[in-house]
């Protein structure tokens, strides 16, 4: 059933609106599945109509409540805007939000409220537009404990526990870990664009994820063993100058140290550079997907092996 | 005036993006002044400018005390500025999020840590910063309550109000929180506009600079002249907040400064096809317009007015 979590009015002749379809048999467990929160990530897009389309055909095997939250900055979404329009604001920013602040305060609000008391919530992301993600977990080293064990379920090759940033304290998913509501931030893709590969894989991961929680009885995707991996693990790659990035190895792949992982070039010059070489065995599970780079532009992140 | 290349940042088409101090003065390190981090705070870009040209002058007649120094650095991202974006051109981060910087990470960290290096000694922080909502502010000087902060030295300024703020996470990123963190005594001043220049609040954010730089001692002279205020010190969580019950046009009567009784009419919310009156604001107390929002079309909810109340 689709139900309104808020609407408030804009200021000329439109209501904005937050919408869920609860799809449930009652009794049992609750899931939570939530995207959305930047306007040009897409790929949950797909993940929750997957969801909701196998439910419907499958209705028999049903054994609790599943919420999905496809669009929670709808004008974003709406209008290829990566924050919220009119605001300039990242909206992972910004939560728990407050039931007296400003609109975007008061959405934010109504959004933790409405999906508190999950027994799990996974909350889905696609990188932005510059850089492919594989699908992933992340994981704030505080909440490991109890996540990890549910990520394990998720169908995803990797799963990052990540040191606790301050900053990240204004987000979705801290919100409702703090409050109790166990919350799993996946990664996957890249901004603008759907994977139809990814989109099929977490959403087995879905499944396999209620099936452990028993809020589906129907067959399941054996769940592909993560690895599970610290910062220390992670090599980060940064454009050594400004230029076109021209990739020398395909995302996922293994590298060896000193491998080539591309080049820098400036096709005004005609010349290379930057030439960027891998510090260290591992997969690329991080790559830049947009061409145009500055200095500093994230190029690759590399999971230690 | 020594003016000198703190950051440059070489770009594929376009110039390079360069961040330049001047420095008035030699020997300690004793006050620094940042202007635009954003690329819509002409305001504040304009008012650095301003404080160059007094300092100049100032410099020129001998009033910098010896041993002391003062680095100004008007413009960080000129980048956007140039292109009238608030933020970095190519991925929208905000310098003002990346602080304390990162020499290896991306753009806007190397661009922070770039400035930090250069201004993090300084025994005085002042930074002309702007707000996320467009709108008026009363001119005052804002600090965090980092456990480090100098009530008595924000007073120097002569501003006429001193608004003190709790940190969010958000905060632990800015320039000002991160002075702090470092030892340096950090104040960010507020004057008026934003994208547009409002010739009397600069002025009065320059004189206010210039207050403080000579009750510090840096700059010689009594000063009397523009001796300024003495500075009431709210809270933020004091300020009144007085929202928008309805969406629609925003038709104000009032600007900051102003002084209102419970129950005046502030401002009206009209149906932006009939004029129709949506809603009346009204000031929920006696008390002074600190913050007034400047939008012709209005959010719910919005954050409308901000009073200190009597």
């Amino acid at each position: 059933m689709i139900e309104t979590v808020t609407k408030i009015d804009l200021p000329v002749d439109e209501a904005l609106s937050i919408m869920k379809n609860r799809v449930s048999s009652g009794a049992g467990k609750r899931v939570s599945i939530v995207t959305g929160t930047h306007g040009d990530e897409l790929e949950g897009q797909a993940v929750c109509f997957e969801v909701l389309r196998r439910l419907a055909e499958h209705p028999e095997f049903l054994n609790g409540t599943v919420d999905v939250y496809p669009a929670t900055n709808p004008l974003g979404i709406d209008s290829i805007t990566r924050g919220i329009p009119g605001f300039d604001l990242d909206m992972n920013r910004i939560f728990p939000g407050a039931e007296d602040g400003v609109m975007t305060e008061f959405i934010a609000a109504r959004i933790v409220e409405d999906i508190r008391g999950s027994d799990v919530c996974l909350d889905i992301h696609a990188s932005n537009i510059f850089l492919r993600e594989i699908p992933q977990i992340r994981v704030n080293i505080d909440t490991a404990r109890t996540l990890i064990p549910l990520a394990k379920h998720m169908n995803v090759d990797f799963v990052w526990v990540h040191a606790a940033a301050t900053v990240l304290e204004s987000t979705l998913a801290h919100s409702l870990n703090s409050i109790g509501t166990p919350t799993l931030v996946a990664e996957m893709g890249v901004g603008m664009r759907i994977t139809p590969e990814y989109m099929r894989q977490l959403s087995d991961g879905v499944f396999s994820l209620m099936a452990h929680l028993g809020v589906w009885t129907g067959p399941v995707e054996a769940p592909r063993e993560p690895i599970i991996s610290t910062d220390g693990k992670v090599c980060f790659i940064n454009a050594g100058a400004s230029g076109i990035f021209l990739p020398a190895v395909e995302h996922t792949k293994s590298v060896a140290k000193g491998d080539c992982l591309g080049h820098i070039v400036n096709p005004l010059t005609g010349r290379t550079v930057d030439e960027l070489l891998s510090p260290c065995d591992g997969m690329v599970f991080t790559l830049r997907e947009y061409p145009v780079v500055d200095e500093g532009s994230l190029i690759a992140r590399i999971l230690e092996v | 005036m020594e003016r000198k290349l703190i950051f440059e940042l070489k770009s594929l088409y376009r110039d390079s993006l360069r961040v330049t101090g001047f420095t008035f003065g030699e020997g300690e390190k004793s006050a620094c002044v940042v202007g635009a981090l954003r690329g819509n705070e002409v305001q504040q870009l304009y008012t650095c400018a301003q404080l160059v040209n007094a300092l100049k002058r100032i410099e020129r007649e001998g009033g910098i005390t010896p041993g002391k120094s003062i680095l100004v650095v008007p413009s960080v991202n000129s980048a956007s500025m140039n292109i009238k974006k608030r933020f970095w051109p190519t991925d929208n981060t905000d310098i003002n999020r990346m602080f304390p910087g990162y020499n290896l990470g991306e753009t806007t960290q190397r661009i922070a840590a770039g400035l930090f290096d250069a201004i993090k000694d300084y025994q005085n922080g002042i930074q002309f910063a702007s707000f996320y909502i467009p709108g008026v502010f009363v001119p005052h000087v804002r600090m965090m309550k980092t456990g480090y902060e100098n009530l008595d030295k924000a007073k120097e300024f002569g501003l006429p109000y001193i608004i003190l703020r709790q940190p969010r996470p958000y905060d632990t990123t800015t320039l000002n929180y991160n002075w702090q963190v470092w030892e340096t005594d950090a104040f960010s001043l507020y004057a008026g506009t934003t994208d547009t220049i409002d010739r009397a609040g600069a002025i009065q954010a320059v004189n206010a600079a210039l207050n403080f730089l000579r009750k510090e001692g840096i700059l010689l002279g009594s000063g009397r002249a523009h001796e300024g205020y003495i500075s009431s010190v709210v809270e933020e969580e004091d300020l009144v907040n007085v929202k928008s019950a309805q969406a629609g046009l925003f038709e104000s009567f009032c600007n900051p400064g102003a002084n209102v009784t419970r129950g005046q009419l502030l401002a009206r919310i009209l149906d932006p096809c009939d004029a129709s009156v949506r809603a009346n604001i009204v000031s929920p107390a006696d008390g002074v317009i600190f913050f007034a929002q400047e939008d012709p079309l209005v959010y719910a909810n919005a954050s409308v007015f901000r009073i200190i109340p009597e």
